[in-house]
């Protein structure tokens, strides 16, 4: 009787005990680590090999060509696969910091670059393959050489640049300018000019979407650019003490809090977010002549447009020079390229079939042509001649174009800068928008985080 | 914990042991869950809030760095402000609506319990799916109003500071109002029958009889409802996050959202652990001081006879 009781009460605690130790176990391994994520795990998935693991984001329209890429990979490489798992794009932000500060990252880790790349090498988190570059000259060589720039941490490259490089567009709806008989803007003088004559028509002039901050950093980073050229910001990005007192720097912030003041965007735009494209419906339906927006946008439009690309009625320009500003017309901002690093926590069979991958499966002809097929431009030397023939030859070769051409090609401010400085840069980007912080109170804001 | 318990057991009174040795091990797997869930990582929290840590690197010893920093950065005020203003208006909101539908529910009638399973629907939805429904809903030029060409709907929601805020209290409220009528549903049936009785013999109608029995014997409910309300607002997130990302400007951040986004979108998980840590504070103060208001014994059975 004694030991009955006993043994039941035993089996209760053991079968509460059970979950909460499998719940801390699996606290443990933690992430979305499919195998590939520890360094031993391989043996059940056949070949024997070494196996690396590779994270990056899902959706239209780069999952495709990611996925397909290391298909052809591990076809042509029985013994050095690679494990992909697709993340979605504000999760995976968090999920990879996690990962990494957890020394549970991938070997190859997907990433924009700049700030947040540098923020992963003060960590040692990275590979260092400034050597590997230099055995491997062909590799690089065949590349953009601006893309090279927001892979580079003090003299060392970090990240092999991949995929497609993506400046930031002034987009119109031709239809629009048509039915109100008004010419693309050639200066900031005439946008002022069309601001007017759209509000007095009862369209917005152009569509913002707000609530997602970096959507309207685009404008700041043109504004800089064309009224102070690129040394303004690249002060900032030096660490140079007050850099954003810099005149030009109030001017760019005071034309900007002028146009909102001018109704120059859409009613309610900090409420629209860009994730979810209702900036860039506005454009395509019509409700906005004009929307400043990364490349990618085309893409996006095409998709869920309707006809309104394949009919024309989608315009694009590089952004206008400042009447008596002191930018190159010809610079440009954006992501001059996404980035593949190698973790350095990786066991050196990863690390070898990471480099091979770089070498030879990263943007092959079939990606480079994938790429092409979703409206992107790849970073890769003389692409251009995969555009003949393409629906969209027009806009690949004006990317092209700005992208080959452009004195400067500037990384978005949000990536160039640390994580902790970007956050207070969107944050004050979203006052200074809302007119409730003063060009000055911007600057002073930003001077207390520059270095940081 | 463990080594006390066992330890007592057989020293104790004997006949007491019999009966009662089992009951303090019942309370184990919940307390090792307590320990291990709750008062570990707040310990963690407490111990990284002296730190600097960027999510990657060494977490550093830096003393009361991050706790100068937080509190002297404009933004706590401010955060604390909004919270409070959500705390204090959703609290007024929900309450008398919650009253009002739990009392109207607490009726025995075919169509209030129909009626009751349709209130109820709002909480089986996750915070996610309902804000961004609502964001949907009150897009200023896809939205609702847009839609249906009604000024009145029309307006900037999201996109005003002040009526920002009035959203996310009514969404806040529009999601709980159902959890907290339950609550008074469930009070107003335990208050005993000859009340109301006694009441109807002394010629009381429907309102007298309202406000001098029903409120006065939901004191308790109202207190538990309460504190669950504010306590819970504290901590207040998911819905902020999707529905505004505390905007516009910082107009809807609160304290919780703060702490996200110092932690992971500023990778300085120091000063997140200080507000982490102040949260804690004030949702304790706070829960305490509704302990008081309750009188010495809320436990005690306020039912007559019982």
């Amino acid at each position: 009787m004694e030991s009955r009781t006993t043994s039941r009460r035993t089996f209760l605690s053991l079968s509460m005990g059970v979950p909460l130790g499998a719940a801390l176990a699996a606290c443990g391994t933690s992430g979305p680590a499919p195998s590939g994520g520890g360094a031993a795990s391989g043996g059940a998935a056949g070949g024997g090999g070494a196996k690396a693991s590779y994270w990056f984001l899902s959706g239209p329209p780069g999952e495709a060509p990611r996925t397909a890429a290391v298909q052809r990979f591990n076809k042509a490489n029985p013994n050095g696969q690679i494990d992909i798992t697709a993340i979605q794009n504000d999760a995976y932000k968090t999920k990879i910091k996690t990962a990494i500060g957890a020394g549970q990252a991938p070997t190859i880790i997907w990433g924009w670059g700049g700030g947040g790349l540098r923020s992963y090498v003060q960590a040692g988190q990275v590979e260092d393959l400034t050597s590997w570059f230099g055995e491997n000259a062909a590799v690089k060589d065949r590349l953009f050489p601006g893309a090279f720039g927001a892979a580079t941490i003090d003299n060392k490259i970090y990240a092999m640049p991949c995929e497609t490089v993506q400046p930031i567009v002034l987009f119109y709806n031709k239809k629009v300018f048509e039915q109100v008989g008004v010419q693309p803007p050639q200066s900031y003088g005439d946008i002022l000019d069309l601001v007017k004559k759209f509000n007095a028509k009862g369209i917005a002039p152009f569509s913002l979407g707000g609530q997602s901050r970096w959507t309207n950093m685009m404008w700041l980073e043109f504004l800089f650019d064309r009224i102070g050229g690129s040394e303004v910001f690249q002060a900032v990005f030096d660490g140079e003490k007050d850099a954003w007192n810099n005149p030009a720097s109030i001017e760019a912030l005071t034309k900007m809090q002028e146009l909102i003041k001018a109704n120059g965007f859409i009613k309610g735009f900090s409420s629209i977010t860009a994730d979810s494209n209702a900036d860039q419906a506005l454009l395509y339906t019509g409700k906005a002549a004009m929307m400043l927006h990364g490349s990618w946008s085309y893409g996006i439009q095409q998709a869920q447009g309707g006809d309104f690309v394949a009919s024309g009625g989608l315009g694009w320009m590089n952004f206008p020079p400042v009447d008596g500003g002191k930018g190159d017309p010809s610079d440009t901002v954006g992501n001059p390229g996404q980035y593949l690093s190698i973790s350095s926590k990786a066991t050196p069979e990863q690390k070898e079939i990471a480099k091979k991958f770089f070498a030879t499966g990263v943007l092959d002809d079939a990606e480079q042509k994938e790429w092409v097929g979703t409206g992107g431009v790849p970073i890769v030397k003389g692409s251009d001649s995969l555009f003949t023939g393409s629906k969209d030859a027009e806009f690949l070769n004006f990317i092209y174009g700005v992208a080959s051409n452009a004195k400067v090609f500037a990384q978005s401010w949000d990536q160039a800068l640390s994580p902790t400085a970007a956050e207070v840069l969107l944050d004050n980007i979203a006052k200074l928008f809302q007119l409730s912080i003063s060009p000055q109170q911007f600057a002073t804001n930003m001077n207390a985080v520059i270095g940081k | 914990m463990s080594a006390t318990t066992a330890g007592r057991t057989p020293s104790a009174v004997a006949p007491e042991a019999r009966g009662g040795g089992v009951l303090p091990w019942l309370a184990l797997p919940a307390l090792l869950a307590f320990v291990a869930f709750a008062v570990l990582p707040l310990i963690g929290v407490l111990l990284l809030s002296f730190t600097s840590w960027d999510t990657l690197g060494q977490i550093k010893l830096t003393g009361l760095e991050s706790w100068r920093s937080v509190l002297t950065d404009p933004g706590l005020p401010h955060a604390l402000w909004v919270t409070f203003l959500i705390t204090a208006l959703s609290w007024a909101f929900q309450t008398p609506a919650s009253i009002l539908i739990g009392v109207f529910l607490a009726g025995r009638q075919r169509y209030r319990e129909l009626l009751a399973v349709l209130y109820f629907i709002p909480l089986l939805l996750s915070s996610a799916a309902i804000a961004i429904t609502y964001k949907a809903l009150l897009d200023p030029n896809f939205g609702l109003g847009a839609g249906l060409h009604i000024d009145l709907l029309t307006q900037d929601w999201l996109g005003e500071p002040g009526l920002a805020l009035g959203v996310v209290v009514f969404v806040v409220s529009w999601q709980f109002i159902p959890f907290h009528s339950l609550l008074y549903q469930g009070g107003v049936r335990q208050v005993p029958r000859s009340l109301y009785e006694a009441a109807e013999l002394d010629g009381a109608g429907r309102v007298r009889m309202f406000f001098s029995i029903t409120l006065p014997q939901l004191k308790y409910t109202i207190i538990t409802s309460s504190t669950l309300m504010i306590v819970g607002s504290l901590t207040f997130f998911d819905l902020i996050f999707v529905l505004t990302e505390g905007g516009p400007g910082d107009a809807t951040r609160a304290l919780a959202l703060d702490m996200y986004k110092r932690g992971f979108q500023a990778n300085l998980m120091g000063a997140a652990c200080v507000i982490g840590v102040i949260l804690v504070l004030v949702g304790l103060a706070l829960a305490l001081l509704l302990r008081r208001l309750g009188g010495r014994d809320p436990n005690a059975s306020q039912l007559e006879g019982a």
